[in-house]
């Protein structure tokens, strides 16, 4: 498969009153066409943050990209001039995210909203954006979509905008998705409609999706690859099979074991002790290693950089110090 | 553990909802205000809750599992039925058989920073119920009990001094924990509490309650739209829709064998983080949203979006029937199908 967007050692910090926020420290991935990749962690642990950074969507200051570059089919969107990236945000690479009341204008009709991105992109006039933003809500399953376009955000329930949003990130058919906890405030029965209808325009419009949730369920059925993150760093790295089956970092681990299940019942579930650590202040060491099971003397002097792990599962790669399979080092 | 799972028969409820209904009124203009209908938020729910039980109740935004849990607590007034705890009945309770109520029966609320008061401390927030109940006879016991209570949460007593945006989320549940049980409840609402925290911290906040139920012989409503957490800590599930109850179980036999054709899409709704299962699970997806509880549809009310509706499931409301020894289900297609009495 040929790399679609390939992240080179990011890293973001945010200037604040109380000091510096080191929310990026210095990560790498690659999504492939068609490609869907899961980014997973949890709240404060720079996934939203490092695909803001990448569409250039974070606030300089108190922003700062410190280093770090973003090749889209050759061409780095990092240090590319604004009215270029405009050229790109929303046509080629587009986003979704999670609240799907703040991220639509509640002053502007929807029709308005989904028109917009057609004209100013695909240059469609008034008629043509209108019918084509029609098409794109009966895709997305709103049913008497003509009726509707008249119609304001709040007139919609948290699905049905959902529905909207996607409509708006697909207007332009991109090549990259990106979706920000798209159901994280969404129902059970909404968050499956939601998955299916994302899968569907997967197959039918063949884009790469990166996908940020902090829920491993959602993550299992969708993902081909998925990156863990923790304060910033990413921790392990695998094709979805891999890391649910022989998942490598404690962290990953810890994660997968503090989920309760609903096809089955744990006597007890085996909590993470601790709160993840404060970016104020970079740790010399790992920094999961305060919450570890299998800490070592050397996680708390040294922070291990993610390196391949030899199971034969190809891309396997984790951050830690430690063989969690024999609680010795690598 | 747990005490097992109590059938209907055996010992005295000590909780008994009897066909609660709240209606919230709908009201038209400013100065002269005519109520012009009604948000009916619950709509009849019976269930009894054993001691030492903790019963779960799921269903998504708006189908009243929250109100049933505030209206239990006398939090709202009901518009008819009955809660009875532990003898008393709450709505009809006033002076101090309310203020009994009140310490027997507490509340653990969902979003752990709007429900402690930013400009007190820990000691003022924790102490209160005890100065309320007068629980201490003065200032320095009641400091002590504090905490006695703090440490009780896995909290370092030293915090006592500390404003609630000094602590993590999570710890910030463990306060409000704290608090419901300073009065030294029996039973308590726990209204999502979870739900507003991050995934490794929500374990330890589970199995504390787990713990303190073992330590004090707590009785919980545990209300959330997590089934899978749901699963872990309850030994009972009501499944809510629309301010009606549609099935009731134990967890095993609920999850494992759900009967109401909305239960059933509910738990296959649930994703499970195991690729190989879910990629090859069958999902029963639902159409369209919940309808308004201003106007339930007739019938059975999950009628319009039901994947197995018949005709006369428009006009008849389901008959709230025990199927199987302990489970319940409000659905007609459901075998063996009600006989009305001669």
């Amino acid at each position: 498969m040929t790399t679609l967007l390939d992240v080179n050692n990011l890293r973001v910090r945010f200037h604040t009153p109380e000091g510096t926020v080191h929310a990026v420290n210095g990560v790498s991935w690659t999504v492939s066409e068609g490609e869907t990749l899961a980014v997973v962690g949890e709240s404060g642990c720079g996934k939203s943050v490092t695909m803001l950074s990448i569409l250039g969507l974070i606030p300089v200051p108190p922003g700062e990209i410190v280093s770090g570059a973003a090749t889209y089919r050759g061409a780095d969107l990092i240090t590319m001039p604004e009215e270029a990236i405009e050229d790109i945000r929303g046509k080629d690479i587009s986003m979704i995210f999670q609240d799907p009341m703040t991220s639509l204008n509640p002053v502007l009709t929807i029709g308005r909203q989904i028109t917009e991105s057609l004209r100013v992109h695909m240059g469609m006039d008034d008629q043509q954006a209108r019918e084509r933003a029609q098409t794109l809500l009966e895709w997305v399953g709103i049913p008497d979509a003509g009726a509707r376009l008249g119609d304001y955000p709040h007139q919609f329930s948290g699905g049905m905008r959902q529905r909207v949003m996607i409509a708006i990130a697909l207007a332009c058919a991109p090549s990259l998705l990106i979706a920000d906890e798209p159901t994280t405030a969404l129902d059970v029965t909404i968050q499956a409609q939601i998955v299916e209808l994302v899968q569907r325009m997967r197959e039918q419009m063949g884009m790469a999706i990166v996908w940020i949730t902090h829920d491993l369920g959602v993550v299992a059925g969708l993902a081909d690859r998925v990156i863990v993150m923790y304060a910033g760093y990413i921790v392990e790295e695998a094709d979805v099979h891999t890391l649910y089956g022989n998942p490598r970092h404690p962290y990953t681990l810890a994660l997968l074991a503090a989920l309760p299940r609903v096809d089955a019942r744990r006597e007890r579930l085996k909590a993470i002790p601790g709160a993840p650590p404060n970016l104020l202040v970079v740790p010399p060491g790992c920094p999961f290693a305060a919450r570890c099971d299998f800490v070592t003397e050397r996680c708390w002097a040294e922070n291990p950089t993610l390196t391949p792990v030899d199971d034969g599962m190809g891309e396997h790669r984790i951050a830690c110090w430690v063989d969690v399979r024999n609680g010795g080092l690598r | 553990m747990t005490p097992p799972p109590s059938s209907s028969s055996d010992g005295q409820p000590l909780v008994q909802v009897q066909d609660l209904k709240k209606y919230f009124p709908i009201t038209r203009g400013i100065v002269i205000q005519r109520v012009v209908g009604a948000v009916k938020a619950v709509d009849g729910v019976t269930f009894d809750i054993m001691p030492g039980e903790t019963v779960g109740m799921v269903g998504e935004s708006g189908c009243g599992k929250t109100t049933v849990g505030r209206t239990m607590l006398a939090l709202y007034p009901a518009t008819e039925g009955k809660v009875i705890i532990d003898g008393h009945l709450v709505h009809a309770a006033r002076g101090a058989e309310l203020m009994a109520i009140r310490r027997k029966a507490q509340m653990i609320f969902q979003d752990p920073f709007a429900s402690l008061n930013p400009r007190w401390t820990v000691n003022a927030i924790v102490g209160e119920p005890l100065r309320v109940h007068n629980l201490c006879p003065d200032q320095k016991s009641r400091d002590e009990r504090v905490k006695e209570l703090l440490q009780l949460v896995g909290l370092s007593p030293r915090h006592v001094n500390r404003f609630p945006h000094e602590f993590s989320g999570g710890q910030r549940q463990r306060i409000g924990v704290a608090r419901a049980l300073a009065s030294n409840p029996k039973f308590i609402v726990c209204d999502e509490p979870i739900s507003a925290l991050d995934v490794s911290i929500q374990a330890q906040v589970v199995n504390l309650l787990e713990d303190l139920q073992d330590r004090l012989g707590l009785t919980y409503l545990f209300i959330a739209h997590d089934l899978s957490m749901v699963r872990h800590i309850c030994d009972r599930v009501i499944v809510m829709y629309l301010g009606v109850m549609v099935e009731m179980g134990d967890r095993d036999e609920l999850y494992d064998n759900p009967l109401h054709p909305y239960a059933q899409s509910l738990l296959s709704a649930v994703p499970i983080p195991d690729p190989r299962k879910e990629r090859q699970r069958k999902r029963i997806i639902l159409t369209g949203d919940v309808p308004s509880p201003i106007n339930p549809p007739s019938g059975c009310r999950f009628h319009p979006r039901c994947p197995i509706v018949q005709p006369h499931c428009s006009q008849i409301r389901p008959v709230w029937r025990e199927v199987r020894p302990g489970h319940w289900v409000a659905c007609h297609e459901v075998e063996p199908k009600y006989v009305p009495p001669q």
